[in-house]
């Protein structure tokens, strides 16, 4: 069996199981936030149940449009605080105690290898870079699982991408899963995991692995999935004290079909609008005017992301006609961004670092975007009126493509910048 | 289960964002959320369905974020019935958690047009064109995800089991 079939059957009580097969699966975690919560709690009011099913596995994090943005929002904050204080639910991050929840269930240590997770979000696909199964589910079902525990899943083909090669500079694990995603087409994985290997894949940081599992789902696929090694183990032990048990794939495991990725040639790359598979080598899109460009959201928001940015704006302004947001992914990234002195980079250049949220990457709070104009992003979704109104253009490229976008005023390859050698070092081995 | 209606039509990959715009996912109430119903691609929709429709769509229906306010939104716009060549995973569970039936069908983008009157048989996994007399043959559902659908959506269904324990 592979690693996502092992984890089903040990949740399921099987000793085996087999895609295309339904089985009824044991939660080891579940999460939601701010713009799922409510009607998930709504929904478990609805069925009639008056104490969740356990509530230490249970963990809500406040994160889409945070702080409140208007009454309504804070309404939706309260009606979720108060079921967290009503349920004696102690995982709850309130504003100002997380972040972007996806790099807070990360960071918190409530993701751990061989479990069964899912949240009330689409980006749940996230912690596979920790060799769980997680996947994302509606609010209704959320609190189905909220009342039972258990949900139906079915299980899954598998595509293993095998990944070789040794990235260039500024070339980032965000360019890869663009160039795979261009291949493999936003709905060629519909239902199936994705399981990433190989040696670029062994040698990448926690980061850098979770960008890749994160973007599994725009092409339709359940969950991305990493099998742990040592990276995944010494990761895992510093957040939490709690046991786990890694699963990792057979040698005969099957797969639905093999992807061969090699990064050594591979060119920054960037998704078009208005859709994420519209992926284009940065050569054939380089010079198009932005008026806002964005560092941030569950993709990039990391501190390595805020490292590579900042490197690249060092001494350098954003350009006038440009507005950057900086969002770090959480507290944590915040804390040590500011330690390591990379939000006085961006504020000296000119950026705006606004609080750990999800609100830009959706349109739901901070900067939106305004008819006809264009924005550069980290984020992972540049779909019909996702960051503002339908008649803005949104690009998705890494966090190096992007500040070195807001600092020109039109999307540029940040392997052409002429300190790009000088500073070598910072991406080497990943 | 059968359903009466006639077709809007729609392209491939129709993200969530367009079927319900993430500014409106405060909305709690479903006749509110339904006023945005399709907003981002269509401003009209809400128009167009005051009779009630079945939607025939291309591939990979409803991809994107997780919202279940997206499929809320259709239903209670009036949408009786999704069909489609291919779903995205969470919007087709969603659709069934909530009580709209979603049925894939290979090849069914090519052979409805838009107003098409059609008759869905769900059970069997039916789908007649009336204004085209044809017949295609769709994904039937699994048993388990009738019997969901029968008690009009997972809240009821989990009402049913609760009391029946």
């Amino acid at each position: 069996m592979n690693i996502i079939e092992k984890i089903l059957a040990r949740a399921s009580g099987r000793e085996e199981v087999s895609p295309g097969e339904i089985v009824e699966a044991s939660i080891d975690v579940a999460m939601i936030h701010d713009l799922t919560g409510p009607l998930a709690i709504k929904s478990f009011q609805k069925i009639g149940a008056k104490k969740v099913w356990n509530n230490q596995r249970i963990v809500i994090i406040l994160d889409h449009i945070v702080p409140a943005s208007s009454v309504k929002s804070a309404e939706s904050h309260k009606v979720v605080r108060n079921f967290a204080e009503e349920q004696k639910i102690d995982n709850f991050y309130d504003v100002g105690q997380g972040g972007v929840c996806h790099q807070v269930m990360a960071e918190k240590g409530h993701v751990r290898p061989g479990d069964l997770i899912v949240g009330a979000d689409s980006h749940t696909c996230t912690y596979g870079a920790l060799g769980a199964f997680a996947t994302g589910i509606g609010s209704t079902e959320m609190a189905a699982v909220f009342v039972t525990g258990t949900l139906w899943f079915k299980v899954p083909e598998v595509i293993k991408v095998n990944v070789t090669g040794r990235f260039q500079n500024f070339v980032t694990p965000k360019d890869l899963i663009l160039n795979i995603i261009g291949q493999i087409r936003a709905d060629g994985a519909i239902y199936d995991g994705i399981e990433f290997a190989g040696s670029t894949i062994q040698n990448m940081r926690i980061d850098g692995r979770m960008v890749l599992c994160n973007m599994t789902v725009e092409m339709g696929a359940k969950t991305g999935i990493i099998v742990p090694n040592e990276t995944t183990l010494n990761y895992v032990k510093s957040r939490t004290d709690k046991p786990f048990k890694p699963v990792k794939s057979d040698l005969d495991a099957t797969y639905k079909k093999n992807l061969e990725v090699d990064v050594t040639d591979l060119e920054p790359q960037v998704s078009c609008p208005h859709s994420v598979d519209d992926v284009k080598p940065i050569s054939e899109v380089d010079g198009v005017e932005v008026d806002q460009a964005f560092i941030g959201s569950c993709t990039n928001g990391r501190l390595e992301d805020l490292r590579l940015a900042a490197k690249l704006m060092e001494g350098r302004k954003v350009s006038k006609r440009v507005r950057l947001l900086v969002t770090p992914a959480s507290q944590e990234v915040y804390l040590e961004a500011l330690k390591e002195g990379l939000i006085k980079t961006f504020l000296e250049a000119g950026a705006i670092v606004c609080n750990p949220t999800c609100g830009p990457c959706l349109g739901g709070h901070l900067g939106l975007l305004a008819p006809g104009e264009t924005c550069i992003s980290s984020s992972n979704r540049n779909f019909v009126g996702r960051m503002g109104s339908p008649k803005a253009y949104v690009y998705l490229a890494s966090p190096a493509t992007v500040a070195v976008s807001a600092v020109t005023g039109k999307i540029s390859n940040p392997r052409l910048l002429k300190e790009a050698k000088k500073i070598d070092d910072l991406w080497k081995n990943h | 289960m059968t359903i009466y209606g006639k077709t809007i039509k729609f392209g491939d990959n129709i993200d969530t964002d367009v079927i319900l715009p993430g500014q409106y996912l405060l909305l709690i109430d479903p006749t509110e959320l339904a006023k945005h119903a399709m907003k981002g691609l269509d401003p009209t929709f809400t128009r167009k369905i005051q009779d009630g429709a079945i939607i025939v769509a291309g591939k990979n229906f409803g991809c994107g974020s997780s919202r279940e306010q997206a499929p809320l939104a259709l239903k209670h716009a009036g949408v009786k019935c999704v069909l489609a060549e291919s779903f995205a995973r969470i919007f087709y569970r969603n659709s069934i958690t909530i009580g709209l039936p979603v049925l894939r069908c290979f090849g069914i983008s090519s052979k409805v047009e838009e107003g098409d009157e059609l008759v869905v048989d769900l059970r069997a996994g039916e789908v007649e064109n009336k204004s085209k007399n044809l017949v295609l043959k769709a994904t039937q559902l699994p048993k388990f995800i009738m019997e969901i659908l029968d008690d009009g959506g997972l809240i009821e269904h989990l009402r049913r089991r609760i009391k029946s324990e």
